[in-house]
């Protein structure tokens, strides 16, 4: 089963473990609903979409509200440190949490103890988390924009808000950024980069690149880049390589972004609603 | 948490058990070393604003969860007294703002693994015709031309983001949306001030 840990915009919304399911716009978890906007609604709304098409097993989420003063990511944490080994998941998916090195590690550790070790997928704060701690070569795929591409190729960053500024975030330079992210040890086994071109690579080089079809609008979108990790996921916990399954998550994200239309005032939710018409037109 | 109420919490048990894989997992020796590097340093002119924000900050943090410490200078800075106060670097815009309410304004916010780094000053801005938007970091802003709505935040990746684009995005750019350092608590909300204070002055206004 594919586990996602985030948070939802919410303070009022307590720590809530469960299956998700997708209804009417809104993630549906223990009798609560959260609204499909951006971020972690928006990646367990496409990993579910993906999910339904491929077939596939039913999805867990862990979830608290938090608004940005770490408290509800610090709820998570310690759940999560104390509870995974009670948990059988083939991918854990880590978003939007606030960034914190001494409760990433010990999740980790709590990871270690687990009876099977999931695939790891880190996206948004927890992959700052995880490239903070020294650890990311433990995480299976990051799948970082051009700016958090710049900041796992900066050593001496603790955020993307501090990457110096001759480490360019522009999009001929990924290749270079991506070697020096791995140089530093500071990138997972495979890396997604999600920008005008969406590259594959890992620490041999790139390993794929998907540019078409191109809507410029959808680099504006907030949550275009949550459904691709959500893709991602949903592909990677189907039993496809993590390679195969991230330059597939890549192009069914621009289809279904195709098919939207869109335009740099369309809201995620418009997207992710292509999106099994995107799966069944690529071939999987 | 009700719903937990099935599963019982062994924290002491947990605890030790956390203690002993940290120690004899090898990984835990070298590379955990990074222990401090979301950490960040609040540098003041004078000891008496030291002594009042440690005393304002630690009633907070108790409260949020997070821990500051007062500690003597890495010598890399080079300005302000002889305390400085260590600090989770992610909660700086929250902090920053606390500290303004009293009346205080650190010198310099740096983080404490290299006290030299300096936020990013540089933008991306991009012109869709009716619609501009304009990169700073790692957070994106876009608002329609002619009417001055925002109409979509994205990037970033701490938990105020999809917080902030709740509240400001159909709003007008400077009649009705907050301001994201006045509702925002992190880094990247710290990143998405900046990229509003460059699209205002990118639009004249």
């Amino acid at each position: 089963m594919l586990a996602i840990v985030g948070t939802v915009p919410d303070q009022n919304f307590p720590l809530t473990a469960g299956k998700i399911t997708l209804k009417n716009n809104k993630i549906l978890i223990q009798g609560k609903q959260i609204p499909v906007n951006r971020g972690t609604p928006a990646l367990m709304a496409a990993a579910i979409q993906a999910g339904e098409t491929l077939g596939t097993t039913e999805l867990y989420g862990f979830l608290a509200g938090d608004i940005g003063l770490g408290n509800g990511s610090r709820k998570l944490y310690e759940y999560l440190t104390n509870h995974l080994i009670e948990f059988d998941f083939c991918v854990i998916t880590f978003h939007y949490l606030q960034p914190d090195v001494d409760w990433h590690n010990r999740v980790l550790f709590a990871i270690h103890e687990m009876k099977n070790r999931p695939l790891l997928i880190a996206d948004a704060g927890f992959m700052y988390a995880a490239k903070m701690s020294g650890q990311a070569p433990e995480y299976d795929l990051f799948t970082p924009d051009m700016g958090e591409l710049a900041f796992l190729a900066d050593e001496t960053a603790p955020h993307p808000f501090y990457t110096r500024g001759f480490i360019l975030q522009e999009e001929n330079k990924a290749p270079d950024l991506i070697a020096r992210a791995y140089k530093h040890d500071n990138a997972a086994r495979y890396l997604l980069v999600k920008g005008k071109q969406d590259y594959v690579a890992n620490r041999q080089g790139i390993l794929g690149k998907v540019d078409s079809p191109v809507n410029a609008a959808m680099e504006a979108i907030g949550g275009t880049g949550d459904t691709l990790t959500g893709l991602a996921a949903a592909l990677i916990s189907s039993k496809i390589k993590i390679d195969k399954a991230a330059i597939l998550a890549a192009r069914i994200n621009r289809l279904a972004g195709d098919y939207a239309k869109p335009t740099p005032a369309t809201q995620v939710m418009e997207i992710i609603r292509h999106i099994p018409e995107a799966l069944d037109n690529i071939p999987h | 948490m009700s719903i937990f109420g099935f599963l019982k919490l062994k924290k002491g048990k947990k605890s030790q058990k956390y203690n002993q894989i940290k120690s004899n997992n090898p990984k835990s020796k070298g590379k955990f070393k990074a222990k401090f590097k979301d950490r960040g340093i609040l540098v003041f002119e004078h000891t008496s604003e030291v002594i009042r924000a440690e005393n304002v900050l630690k009633k907070i943090s108790e409260i949020n969860g997070w821990a500051i410490r007062v500690m003597g200078p890495p010598p890399e800075i080079r300005t302000g007294c002889d305390l400085v106060i260590e600090f989770s670097l992610i909660e700086k815009l929250n902090i920053l703002r606390t500290l303004q309410k009293i009346g205080i304004k650190p010198l310099q916010t740096v983080p404490v693994t290299n006290p030299l780094l300096t936020p990013v000053d540089l933008f991306q801005t991009k012109d869709f015709g009716q619609y501009l938007m304009v990169r700073a970091a790692n957070m994106k802003l876009t608002v329609e031309k002619e009417t001055l709505k925002i109409v979509n935040i994205s990037g970033g990746g701490c938990p105020d983001v999809p917080y902030l684009a709740q509240e400001m995005v159909g709003k007008h750019l400077t009649n009705d949306a907050p301001l994201p350092c006045d509702i925002g608590h992190t880094l990247c909300g710290y990143a998405l001030q900046l990229a509003y204070e460059e699209i205002k002055h990118q639009c004249s206004l």
